[in-house]
């Protein structure tokens, strides 16, 4: 591509990385870069731009392989600690999802229903290192014969545990309220009646994809940070829609791209892959990522500078428009400046707002992804492909 | 007025004397029994939200303390725990009083003991199931 003042490759900053002589940033820290020294002078003096999420998402979940018994199983139905996993992979292998909620659980019977433990608290527990109870169920083959079997078992009991999420780290989300006259419970937390309080979910400037946002830099290959270790994007993620409505700085306004992640679950931590139970909905995982942004020329220098100020989001009614379906009717749009100040002004009333991803979390990510790559012990991925933009002719 | 959730802690030997009533009695305090776990000869519970004039409650917060209850206000017994709290902030929507809240610096979300009062909505409602409740 020509054009650009300032050129960098993939391979070129690796060497510095390799050396220990790349300069590292974190996406809140170019911000002002940028701003004092304009996109080319900081595209000179920067490599790369570290970013972070850490939010419940929900498409997440784990591929297990627990070896074979004796005598052997094909296990057909699978669970983990009364949390079904789905056994129809192979006799040996399951995939266990981070929503499943226990068996037996009375879910929203007794209304808000609590959710106590799921699918997500599985893998919490697995990464923990904390021991679970495996029960597997056959129908009996030649090879097969066994038809049942249980055993207390730890991540390291386990052949592979691969973490595989089908859609992560949304680039951009709803801000959503409540119009209903009564409280509901929502996955984006409790939502107070006749408006009373707005939730939102990205970490804004910091969020991976707010970062690059055509997906000039993202693609199957990018080496993340994932749950506490190094991850990859597989592809992109479900839902991936990168024809949305953009800003002049090519920020969506709405939900659109999402990434696929992989990576082994075994060097992961607890820290970083939290269960969680949402009130009268059921259960999560809160996962963390971190993307590191290379910053190949003064357009992604541009890129990863972008603040809260200048990313915008849709308010949608979870109230009665969205359960509904259909097409969702905006109440206004509002950037994730006035997310973060604490309240939101909407048909002239004020509105306290309230975050349910972390950004104290997704900081931290940011930090410790640039710290890996100082240290030279995080490497970057050279996306083999890259996910699919509108700019691109796919 | 002035109403008030405590928690009543009565120690084994003292658990089947009538001493609460009166608080109604000599107190001129009304109250509204939140929780109870009683058993004969065996460290009791009580958590009862109190009404009367801030004098009478202070007095007769004092006369349960003489005869050797422990007294406490509730919301001393609602905590954030450290180590399983992730700053998520899904908290501040749903806390009435504004005990839990976010820090603009640092952007973690502080429990501030003083302003809870001790509904334990958030108990429930943390996804991470963060904030506890620790009554006995
Ligand atoms: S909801 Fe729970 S985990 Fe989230 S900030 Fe509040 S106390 Fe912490
Ligand atoms: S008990 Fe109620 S007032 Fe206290 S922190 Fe929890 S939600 Fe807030």
């Amino acid at each position: 591509m020509s054009g650009h003042r300032v050129q960098k490759t993939y391979r070129e900053i690796n060497e510095k990385i390799k050396q220990g002589k790349a300069v590292v940033v974190t996406a809140e820290e170019m911000i002002d870069i940028v701003q004092r020294h304009g996109d080319v002078e900081a595209a000179k003096r920067i490599d790369v731009v570290t970013t972070g999420t850490f939010a419940p998402m929900c498409s997440s979940g784990a591929f297990l392989n627990f070896g074979h018994a004796s005598p052997r199983i094909k296990a057909m139905k699978v669970w983990l600690n009364d949390v079904q996993a789905y056994g129809g992979v192979a006799a040996a292998d399951c995939y266990i999802g981070a929503t499943e909620v226990a068996e037996g659980d009375p879910l929203n019977s007794v209304y808000p229903g609590e959710f106590h433990y799921g699918g997500g608290h599985v893998i919490e527990d697995l990464v923990a290192g904390n021991v679970i109870k495996l029960r597997a169920e056959g129908y009996g083959t030649d090879c097969y014969p066994a038809r049942k079997f249980e055993k207390n078992i730890t991540i390291r009991d386990l052949r592979d545990a691969v973490l595989f999420n089908p859609r992560n780290a949304y680039q951009n989300y709803n801000c959503a309220v409540n119009m209903s006259d009564k409280t509901i419970y929502t996955y984006m937390g409790v939502l107070r009646p006749r408006m009373g309080n707005a939730n939102y979910s990205t970490s804004g400037q910091l969020s991976p994809l707010f970062n690059d946002p055509y997906y000039k830099t993202i693609g199957i290959g990018t080496r993340i940070f994932l749950g506490g270790a190094q991850g990859y994007v597989a592809w992109q993620g479900t839902q991936h829609n990168p024809h949305v409505g953009r800003g002049e700085n090519g920020v969506p306004r709405g939900g659109a791209g999402t990434i696929a992640t992989i990576g082994d679950l075994k060097e992961m931590t607890p820290e970083w892959l939290v269960g969680a139970s949402f009130l009268g909905y059921g259960v999560s995982l809160y996962v963390g990522i971190g993307i590191p942004i290379p910053v190949l020329n003064e357009e992604m220098a541009r890129y990863a500078a972008v603040k809260d100020e200048d990313i915008f989001t849709q308010v949608y009614d979870y109230g009665m428009d969205y359960p509904k379906g259909g097409e969702l009717k905006s109440l206004g749009e509002v950037s994730y400046g006035e997310l973060r100040s604490g309240s939101i002004r909407l048909h002239g009333k004020v509105i306290p707002t309230a975050p349910l991803s972390s950004y104290y979390k997704a900081r931290q990510i940011a930090h410790v992804l640039k710290n890996w790559i100082e240290k030279g012990a995080f490497l970057l991925g050279e996306p083999q492909k890259l996910l699919s933009s509108e700019l691109s002719s796919e | 007025m002035y109403t008030k959730k405590i928690v009543i802690r009565y120690p084994a030997d003292v658990v089947d004397q009538p001493i609460v009533y009166r608080l109604v009695k000599d107190f001129d305090l009304i109250f509204n029994i939140l929780k109870a776990r009683v058993f004969p000869r065996r460290e009791g519970l009580l958590v009862l939200e109190v009404c009367g004039t801030k004098e009478n409650f202070d007095r007769g917060v004092h006369f349960l303390k003489e005869k050797g209850l422990r007294v406490e206000p509730l919301s001393k017994s609602v905590k954030q725990n450290l180590e399983k709290c992730v700053h998520c902030g899904a908290c501040i929507a749903f806390c009435p009083t504004g005990a839990l809240h976010l820090d603009g610096d640092s952007m973690m979300v502080l429990f501030d003991a003083e302003k809870c009062n001790g509904c334990e909505i958030c108990v429930s409602a943390c996804p991470p199931r963060a904030m506890e409740v620790d009554l006995l």
